[in-house]
């Protein structure tokens, strides 16, 4: 524990920027002093380093959620029948003669039979360069289902471009994965909502109630924990009609997603509004004559919104990653909707691994947004209670 | 300590007859019954079926009568019986589709905790003894990568890593020679060499999960004023370290014990699938496919006792640990 004057009995502000902390003139205590809680709490997040790479990856993310359709170079479903499970190319910038170039540009692929297996090979064809060109013009698409457009933010005119190889259609897995993004992300934020209000309500419940209400609710938590719940919820998806159409059985999906993650919430809010009933400034609250809704909204709601806000964001890729061992196993969703885990499918035995490697591809999406949610998770935990140290 | 052991049976109990409910309504949950599906295959045999014939099965299977009676005449069956229906889609009953596979998953579970906490108590200590050095960095970063890695992804993986830099293929659990032999010693080692991919791979999550927890306890324990007085009388560090906060620092893992098993039980028919496993895991994942609710349901409800009676023996053994638990007091 570090104290918080230093050896000349001067303050030492620990949450202060960096580049602050040298010597804090009267002005900046003054600053800290006055910050507001969010300022408080944006500094201290600030200064957890993971978590700020976390957030740069979700905003990243979150652009690509946002408008695939400008950034893939392909529809989700644009066939490129010359290249049935073609490998990636890779990007040059340096030419055949080492010199180089701008744009980058890919070779050209040929396909050559093996003489011993006969089987289709994929070799570069160094004599066609194809350069990439930005702002080009490609496949159609309805921005968000209300301005028409065909640029995109790069492609190529001639030739093809298959930045992660293309699948079993010729579909170019780069432009699905974009796609899959936004199905992927909204399931877990629809999903988040659900768990969010289930677990309000139930733990509000429990925790105002109390008696014989709050004895059941924790018994029935708990029953709900000591389960192994994925297979429960793989039983319930599996009772979905099959001729149900994509678009409801992703609403369905989400909703059962939603059921994974409200019983920690439900205890956390319970515990909160518990321990907060005793405290001192709400009793003051109370004698003072103000009313229960302003008590709740005004006085409790602020001091455990972030807590929730962090266990929210501890929750999110629980979401994800049911949604894509749902969909993995062919239980969630179903093509043509695209989501990491629909994408995943067709990377599911070892003949395709030893084929097609690149079909693992999303896995990394996968891993990179559960990272990113842990490390902005952590740092919002931190970064929740910014008076302690 | 009779008390508190009765007490968590009863609570068991409960437990156990409240999951049976939940298992009887998701088979009940798809549309259209046994004699529906009995009739829509024969038809599709070719054989001519009446409508009296399948009034007449569902009477004669208890189909036709209520809900509640229904339950009752299927968990009577299970529990007096061990019967669990028959299959839909393999037409045998479903005991003789499980057999043997239930016991290689209770016995992967079982490995899978082994390792989580043979792993997580020494990799704990070391992280907090040793705070901030290139082990503890290296640690942590596994541990935040084991946890962002669900278990099936990473059993691709490591299928990914066999296939392509070893050549060989880790998925299975008997080598090719020994897959019809009978039980020998020689099949048995070959199992246990097997056996350890896949326990690894569901105990990833959970190591990782206790590590932090382990190592955070450590830290909390490690300056307090008994190890001190400890170390003041002349105690070797290490027989210090175990004998006091590594003991306490035990409490808070063995407490979560019950949590890692239904973790590992809930990953473990993905990993058995995507890895080819003998056990019950791939069954599963069809069964969940074909709708064959009986089977379904008789594993969802084998899974969810494993779950059940994992947490009342966690329990127990906490309870034997730290004589608070067993007081009824709250830790």
């Amino acid at each position: 524990m570090a104290s918080t004057t230093d050896v000349l009995g001067r303050l030492r502000l620990p949450w202060l920027p960096r580049v602050w902390r040298k010597a804090p003139s009267q002005e900046q205590e003054l600053k800290y002093y006055t910050a507001s809680q969010f300022q408080l709490m944006w500094w201290k997040f600030r200064r957890h380093r993971l978590a700020l790479i976390g957030a740069i990856i979700l905003g990243i993310f979150l652009v690509i959620a946002l408008i695939p359709e400008f950034l893939a170079p392909y529809d989700a479903f644009t066939r490129d029948a010359g290249y049935l499970y073609g490998p990636p190319q890779a990007v040059h910038i340096l030419d055949a003669n080492g010199k180089l170039t701008w744009p980058p540009f890919v070779y050209g692929q040929t396909f050559v039979m093996d003489p011993n297996t006969y089987q289709l090979a994929v070799q570069e064809d160094t004599s066609v360069e194809i350069p990439i060109q930005f702002l080009v013009e490609g496949d159609p698409y309805k921005l968000w289902g209300l301005f028409p457009s065909n640029i995109h933010l790069f492609g190529v005119e001639k030739g093809f471009l298959h930045l992660a190889g293309g699948d079993e259609l010729g579909r170019d897995l780069f432009s699905r994965i974009l796609f899959a993004t936004r199905v992927s992300l909204s399931i877990g934020v629809i999903g988040l909502i659900i768990s969010f209000l289930l677990g309000l309500i139930i733990g509000g419940v429990s925790g105002f109630a109390g008696g014989w209400v709050d004895n059941t609710i924790q018994r029935f938590i708990e029953f709900i924990r000591s389960i192994p719940t994925l297979p429960l919820w793989m039983v319930l998806a599996a009772a979905l009609p099959k001729e149900w159409s994509p678009l409801l059985v992703y609403f369905t999906i989400t909703l059962i997603i939603g059921l994974l993650g409200w019983t920690h919430l439900a205890r956390r809010v319970r515990s909160k509004l518990l321990s907060l009933r005793e405290d001192d400034y709400i009793t003051a609250a109370r004698i003072a004559g103000s009313s229960d809704s302003r008590i709740i909204f005004r006085h409790m709601l602020p001091s455990f919104l972030s807590y929730i806000i962090v266990d929210l964001s501890i929750s999110f890729p629980y979401m994800i990653l049911g949604e894509t061992a749902l969909s993995f196993i062919g239980l969630g969703l179903r093509p043509p909707v695209v989501s990491w885990g629909v994408l995943l499918q067709q990377a599911q035995n070892v003949r395709a691994i030893a084929l097609y490697p690149w079909l693992f591809t999303p896995i990394i999406f996968v891993i990179l947004a559960v990272l990113a949610f842990s490390f902005v998770g952590d740092g919002m935990r931190d970064a929740a209670d910014p008076y302690s140290r | 300590m009779a008390k508190f052991i009765l007490q968590r049976f009863l609570i068991m109990v409960v437990m156990l007859a409240a999951l049976s409910i939940i298992v009887f309504v998701t088979i009940e949950l798809p549309p259209g019954d046994f004699a529906d599906r009995q009739a829509y295959r024969m038809k599709s045999m070719g054989v001519q079926v009446h409508e009296q014939d399948i009034i007449q099965m569902r009477h004669q299977l208890g189909l036709d009568r209520p809900l509640p009676e229904r339950y009752l005449l299927w968990i009577s069956n299970i529990l007096l019986h061990g019967n669990f229906g028959i299959s839909l889609s393999q037409h045998i009953p479903v005991t003789e589709v499980i057999g043997e596979r239930i016991g290689f998953t209770a016995l992967l579970a079982v490995a899978a905790i082994v390792f989580t906490y043979g792993l997580a108590i020494p990799i704990g200590i070391y992280s907090a003894v040793r705070q901030y050095s290139v082990g503890d960095y290296f640690f942590t970063f596994l541990g935040y990568l084991g946890m962002a890695t669900p278990s099936f992804l990473l059993a691709l993986v490591l299928l990914y890593i066999s296939v392509m830099v070893f050549n060989s293929n880790v998925g299975g659990l008997f080598s090719p020679q020994f897959q019809e032999a009978p039980w020998s010693w020689d099949k048995f080692v070959d199992f246990l060499k097997h056996l350890w991919v896949p326990a690894l791979v569901l105990a990833v999550a959970g190591t990782a999960f206790e590590i932090r927890t382990m190592r955070a306890t450590m830290l909390d324990e490690k300056n307090k004023l008994y190890v001190t007085a400890a170390r003041a009388r002349g105690m070797s560090e290490l027989q210090l370290l175990l004998k006091y906060p590594a003991r306490v620092a035990l409490n808070p893992i063995v407490a979560t014990l019950g949590w890692e098993l239904t973790a590992i039980i809930a990953g473990a028919p993905l990993v058995s699938f995507v890895l080819a496993l003998p056990d019950t895991g791939p069954l599963f994942l069809t069964s969940l496919l074909d709708q064959d609710v009986y089977l379904s349901g008789a594993m969802l409800l084998l899974f969810s006792t494993l779950t059940i009676v994992g947490t009342f023996l966690s329990d127990i053994m906490l309870a034997i640990l730290d004589p608070r638990v067993r007081h009824g007091e709250r830790v």
